[in-house]
């Protein structure tokens, strides 16, 4: 039978005569690495997973600690969200985005803001100039907001906002559109992405200190347990600090770090961790290389839940799972033959699926080039629906468990994040880490080091440093009308016309006053907004209470 | 040298590894950090003496802040430093950003080295 002892005897066997024919036959380089350049050896076997028990490291799909997948019939369920990341220009532009993305077969909306929105700038903003529904819809107040969802019923879609420290405004206007709609808050469902932390060392549209920041991120938790109980109230991601220049490891463990601090401040706060923790969701990037990438999902899952179990002593088995939306990886999309980026995004959206991902965002060939067209956006999300319904990956659970590299790799990712773990808790935890600048550091030596690979040919990326050709300037690239800007400040003006001033006002009194002590800020917030105070006005107000973060830089 | 992010754009990977090629290549490297106007920018290029500045921007606002900053050392009286631009910036605009005095866009993909020779080879002072 495969005792060790006979594998251990035919490892060698084998190692023996490959090195007897390596002289003949050499391998095609002396060093083989994965995508974040961790070694990768010639052959995985039992031997790797020595010592490793089944039902502890991997155990079964539903079941802690997660490593096969959160549900116990995974894709044969009910296949993953197909959420395709939207919005530029208008309410009114963004709106018809969503509604075509509906028609053709996407499961819920993913709400993408421009700068000012993100940063709490109204578009009238001296800062906002140029920058107006560039990356994003512009929304200045709930009149933007209703249009946004206009026809789009709230208790039948979910919707995920990609937005952070104004978050709570942002959360605050989509439960007014449903109250105009008629849906009560128990009735939404969707994410906001609500993470500071990453903002401060990947993404950049912090507004706050920590410490305020994270006073509004726990409010939220507490608001939402108890009014918006289906609401994901964060979205800890890794994805920007990926794309960042991190490596997996290094995505796995700052994420997870960073929820460790969120979870430590709600409890701190006075939270009860199973109240608050199985709303918790994450957001990962799919890289390139598709086994490190299952791997990592997989690792990531295992980790959080131990981290759950015997951290925080969650008791709740919903509090251990590690839910997370993935997208594909923007920064290996290339601006040359932006075409070959149809296949990556199709390697990386497998991998996503492989490892056991509750949503998706595949990117479109054109993103190294400019906000993607219509078309292209559809091609991203029928690659989708062809892995979805063609390829056979979504019809059994965690399909790659039990392959000697998968689970080595697996292994190895989650023994590198406790190490990256233990040294942040060294440094006094996430914040403070960040604050010294230590993860900004970590990112930028791998990014820099990718791309000397890049440069000197020891990475290849096709069509970029291999394989070129000459081509022409790509044609029929989506481009944002410089009159949005414009559009948007008359339609603040219009609005300051109308709206009832002096209530606008108490309402915002109200709030600075409420900022200045201890109680939850939401219902304020709320009120703000259903008064149409604008989201520029409501961060003003937090602004002068809490102060503006300092970057660390860091080169 | 100066490195720049104007505007609210907080994609930095690409301005950052610029700057650590820039530094390991040779030269005085000041990295201004995120959220930039043009008039903070043009203000630390003349505080700094800076012979070069390189401008990276993601956010589609490069139409409106690149030709700002010309503006403004033009207002300061400054014109023998060179301007660069990198970052997501459609051909269609290339034309008229250099027009606007900016010395050459690089795009996504471009090694550091193309970078370093062209300031080599084009530096004003």
């Amino acid at each position: 039978m495969n005792d060790s002892e006979s594998i251990r005897k035919g490892f060698a066997t084998y190692t023996e005569g490959v090195e007897k024919s390596l002289g003949k036959f050499p391998e095609r380089k002396g060093k083989f690495v994965t995508g974040s350049n961790a070694p990768v050896d010639r052959l995985y076997t039992p031997l790797d997973l020595e010592g490793r028990d089944y039902l502890t490291d991997q155990g079964f799909p539903g079941t802690y600690p997660f490593t096969r997948g959160v549900q116990n019939t995974m894709y044969r369920g009910r296949f993953w969200t197909m959420r395709q990341y939207a919005g530029f220009a208008t309410a009114e532009e963004s709106n018809k985005r969503y509604k075509y993305l509906l028609e053709q077969g996407q499961t819920g909306l993913s709400v993408a803001f421009d700068l000012p929105t993100q940063i709490g700038y109204d578009s009238d903003h001296a800062l906002s100039q140029g920058e107006v529904g560039k990356v994003g819809v512009a929304i200045d107040s709930l009149a933007d907001m209703e249009i946004l969802f206009d026809g789009i019923p709230l208790d039948k879609v979910s919707t995920s906002m990609t937005i952070n420290a104004p978050a709570s405004v942002l959360l605050a206007m989509y439960i007014a559109v449903g109250e105009k709609q008629g849906v009560t808050p128990d009735k939404l469902n969707g994410t906001i992405q609500n993470d500071i932390l990453k903002e401060y060392v990947a993404r950049g549209t912090y507004i706050f200190p920590p410490a305020p920041s994270m006073r509004l991120i726990t409010d939220i938790f507490e608001y939402c347990s108890k009014e918006v109980p289906n609401w994901n109230t964060i979205s800890i991601s890794g994805y920007h600090i990926r794309e960042a220049g991190s490596t997996a490891v290094q995505e796995v463990a700052f994420t997870l770090a960073d929820g460790v601090a969120y979870v430590e401040a709600a409890v701190k706060a006075g939270l009860d961790v199973d109240e608050f923790a199985p709303r918790l969701s994450f957001f990962f990037n799919s890289h390139n290389d598709l086994f490190e990438e299952v791997a990592k999902f997989r690792a990531a899952r295992r980790v959080w839940a131990k981290i759950m179990k015997d951290r925080f002593g969650a008791k709740n088995p919903k509090s251990w799972m590690l839910r997370f939306h993935t997208q594909t990886a923007g920064s290996t999309l290339t601006a040359q033959q932006p075409d070959n980026n149809v296949v990556r995004v199709t390697l990386q959206a497998l991998a996503a699926v492989l490892g056991g991902t509750q949503s998706l965002h595949t990117n479109s060939k054109d993103e190294a080039l400019a906000l993607p067209t219509e078309a292209s956006v559809r091609v991203a999300l029928r690659t989708q629906q062809i892995i979805a319904y063609e390829s056979g990956a979504a019809e059994t659970a965690d399909p790659l468990a039990g392959s000697y590299y998968v689970e080595s790799l697996t292994n190895r990712i989650e023994d590198g994040a406790w190490d990256y773990i233990r040294k942040i808790d060294s440094l006094g935890g996430a914040v403070k880490a960040i604050e010294n600048g230590y993860v900004q550091q970590e990112i930028q030596d791998a990014a820099y080091t990718y791309q000397m690979d890049v440069e000197s040919g020891e990475r290849i990326v096709v069509g970029l440093n291999k394989f070129q050709i000459k081509e022409a300037a790509p044609e029929g690239l989506l481009k944002v009308d410089p009159a949005v800007g414009k559009m948007q400040e008359k339609k603040l003006a219009d609005l300051r016309g109308r709206r009832d001033n002096a209530a606008v006002r108490t309402a915002l009194e109200g709030l600075a006053t409420a900022a200045q002590g201890s109680e939850n800020l939401m219902p304020r917030i709320l009120e703000a907004v259903r008064q149409y105070a604008t989201l520029g006005e409501i961060c003003d107000v937090l602004r002068g209470v809490f102060g503006e973060y300092q970057q660390k830089v860091v080169l | 040298m100066l490195v720049a992010k104007p505007g609210l754009d907080g994609h930095d990977r690409g301005a950052k590894v610029i700057a650590r090629a820039l530094r390991d290549a040779g030269m005085e490297v000041v990295y201004t950090g995120l959220r930039q106007t043009p008039e903070q920018i043009v203000q630390a290029a003349v505080q700094e003496d800076a012979d070069v500045i390189a401008l990276s921007i993601l956010s589609g606002a490069h139409n409106h802040l690149f030709p700002r900053v010309m503006e403004l050392l033009a207002q300061k009286g400054v014109n023998d430093v060179l301007v660069i631009g990198g970052g997501v910036i459609p051909e269609d605009d290339i034309p008229f950003l250099k027009k606007a005095g900016i010395a050459e866009i690089f795009g996504p993909g471009t090694p550091t080295k193309a970078t370093i020779d062209f300031i080599r080879a084009n530096l004003k002072r």
